[in-house]
């Protein structure tokens, strides 16, 4: 009798300590390459890095936060930009990884790659405990990326035609300058107005420079904002085209497929017209 | 409790419930919705930038937000039980939503948690589908014209609006509902909830630019209850 006595003091104790740590108790880790995140060693950084703008509950309500044109993500809502996942999925960790180190180009958000790759790593961690769904749910299956196929002239003349087709120009502009008819109009999740991407203005989209992040953000959509996923539509081949022919529309970044598209007549004409009318809308100045 | 218990209990639950479905067809909740005072004027729709939509009206449509008919009725409103009732499973059919001439058919498409949702594009222009949730998953997809359906569900209660980037005046409605006691008012802005069983119910009625109102009531046996609301329109 007195042991079960002592059983149950043992344990009303152990429950009374337990509490106050139960309401920070969900702990997270996160896995990136060889680093494991702690969730605990993310919340130091958290604290010291990132609450100024997504605030102290995550929320993206942070002190700066009014400030800012695109606001900071919602981590509670945990609906995210750049991710290797179908749309309306949890990200991978490792693509909130990636985002922290390379920032998202045309936002707030800066590049943190002044960090450690643990550092970065325990802040994914942490960033999970502020939203239940990453308890209740797995990151979506990541779309499969076929192997890159050569480039041809013929991969980016097909691409361009898929450019029409699936009316792309709607939002980027037929020049890709993000000057499209329904540009003006866009708002992001938050009821903010939006730009769709000026392929002109830099090699770098939100979320990423490498061809395959080009071949990511149409097929995974960029959750949030009015880019939409085109998975269900684009045919794996037929998206490494418009990855190619997109390149093309980049004309201040030299690239392989810019080179290209330059040496035949018809890129050279198209490109170097497109030069002429440099100005930020590409529109009212003609040759 | 003992694991005999437990079994007990689940056959009892089992019983009660064949007998619920098993049994008489229940009570019926009808009325209308009204409005009262004078709504804001609803705008034509300018589609001049997306030709292939403009050229299949005569007169351009306008916008859907308060749909008002015969006799201050409104249109499109949804009405069904908020409490009351037990959360059932989705049917297996599919509730299907409509992309034609640049517009959602229909504006207010109500259909039950986890049941299926197909999205279809009739138009000869791309459209994406971007549903704003606050409890659900957000996803945003992109559907050209002669692209198979979208087959979606909703796992979680909520009325969610719709719109397409592409063409900034498409607006919509989505209700998931938890059970199969819903219905959108039409013309003359009647519904009718049947097959209710006894017991006391909370009816709501839901339209996107009012809000929503609620009243109780009592279903005892067969009898059809009247309950109707009215919203006070905004002029603006």
């Amino acid at each position: 009798m007195r042991r079960l006595q002592i059983t149950k003091i043992v344990l009303i104790l152990a429950i009374a300590f337990a509490l106050p740590f139960a309401a920070y108790g969900q702990q997270m880790e996160s896995h990136e390459g060889k680093w494991t995140g702690h969730s605990e060693a993310g919340r130091q950084l958290y604290y010291r890095y990132c609450w100024g703008c997504h605030g102290a509950r995550g929320n993206g309500d942070g002190e700066n936060a009014p400030y800012l044109n695109i606001l900071p993500r919602n981590f509670v809502v945990a609906s995210f930009k750049c991710r290797s996942t179908p749309t309306g999925t949890l990200p991978l960790d490792q693509d909130l990884f990636s985002t922290l180190g390379r920032g998202i180009n045309f936002t707030n958000m800066p590049s943190w790659a002044a960090l450690t790759d643990q550092q970065r790593a325990d802040l994914v961690a942490f960033i999970k405990t502020f939203s239940p769904r990453w308890k209740t749910e797995k990151p979506g299956d990541p779309i499969q990326i076929p192997a890159e196929p050569a480039l041809t002239v013929a991969s980016i003349k097909h691409g361009g035609e898929l450019f029409q087709k699936l009316e792309c120009w709607k939002c980027h502009g037929q020049e890709g300058r993000g000057d499209g008819p329904s540009a003006s109009t866009l708002t992001d999740s938050n009821d903010q107005p939006i730009r769709p991407y000026n392929f002109t203005s830099d090699n770098r989209s939100k979320c990423g420079k490498t061809n395959q992040d080009v071949y990511k953000i149409f097929m995974t959509g960029l959750d949030g904002t009015p880019m939409p996923s085109f998975a269900d539509v684009i045919k794996p081949e037929d998206a490494w085209d418009l990855v190619h022919f997109l390149r093309t529309l980049q004309y201040n970044n030299k690239s392989p497929e810019l080179t290209l598209w330059l040496s035949t007549k018809e890129g050279a004409e198209i490109v170097n017209a497109k030069k002429v009318q440099n100005t930020y809308t590409g529109s009212g100045v003609k040759p | 409790m003992s694991m005999k218990h437990v079994i007990l209990a689940g056959l009892v639950t089992l019983t009660a419930s064949a007998v619920a479905l098993a049994g008489p067809a229940g009570g019926t909740v009808s009325g209308k919705v009204t409005y009262e005072g004078t709504p804001a004027k609803m705008k034509p729709i300018d589609m001049s930038k997306e030709p292939s939509c403009a050229k299949m009206y005569t007169t351009p449509p306008v916008v859907q937000t308060v749909e008002t008919g015969s006799g201050n009725s409104l249109e499109d409103v949804v009405v069904y039980i908020s409490a009351g009732a037990p959360d059932e499973g989705a049917p297996s059919t599919a509730a299907v939503f409509t992309q034609k001439g640049c517009r959602y058919i229909p504006h207010v498409l109500a259909f039950q948690v986890n049941q299926e949702l197909k999205i279809v594009n009739e138009d000869q222009t791309s459209h994406n589908i971007h549903p704003l949730p606050k409890l659900n998953r957000e996803w945003n997809k992109s559907q050209p014209p002669g692209t198979p359906p979208i087959s979606e569900k909703y796992d979680k209660a909520e009325f969610i609006p719709v719109k397409c980037n592409v063409h900034p005046w498409m607006h919509g409605n989505f209700a998931v509902m938890k059970n199969s006691h819903y219905a959108i008012t039409g013309d003359g802005g009647a519904f009718s909830l049947a097959n209710l069983p006894p017991g006391k119910y909370t009816v709501t009625a839901w339209q996107e630019s009012y809000g929503d109102q609620s009243q109780d009531v009592t279903i005892t046996g067969s009898e059809t209850k009247t309950v109707n609301f009215v919203f006070k329109a905004k002029p603006y």
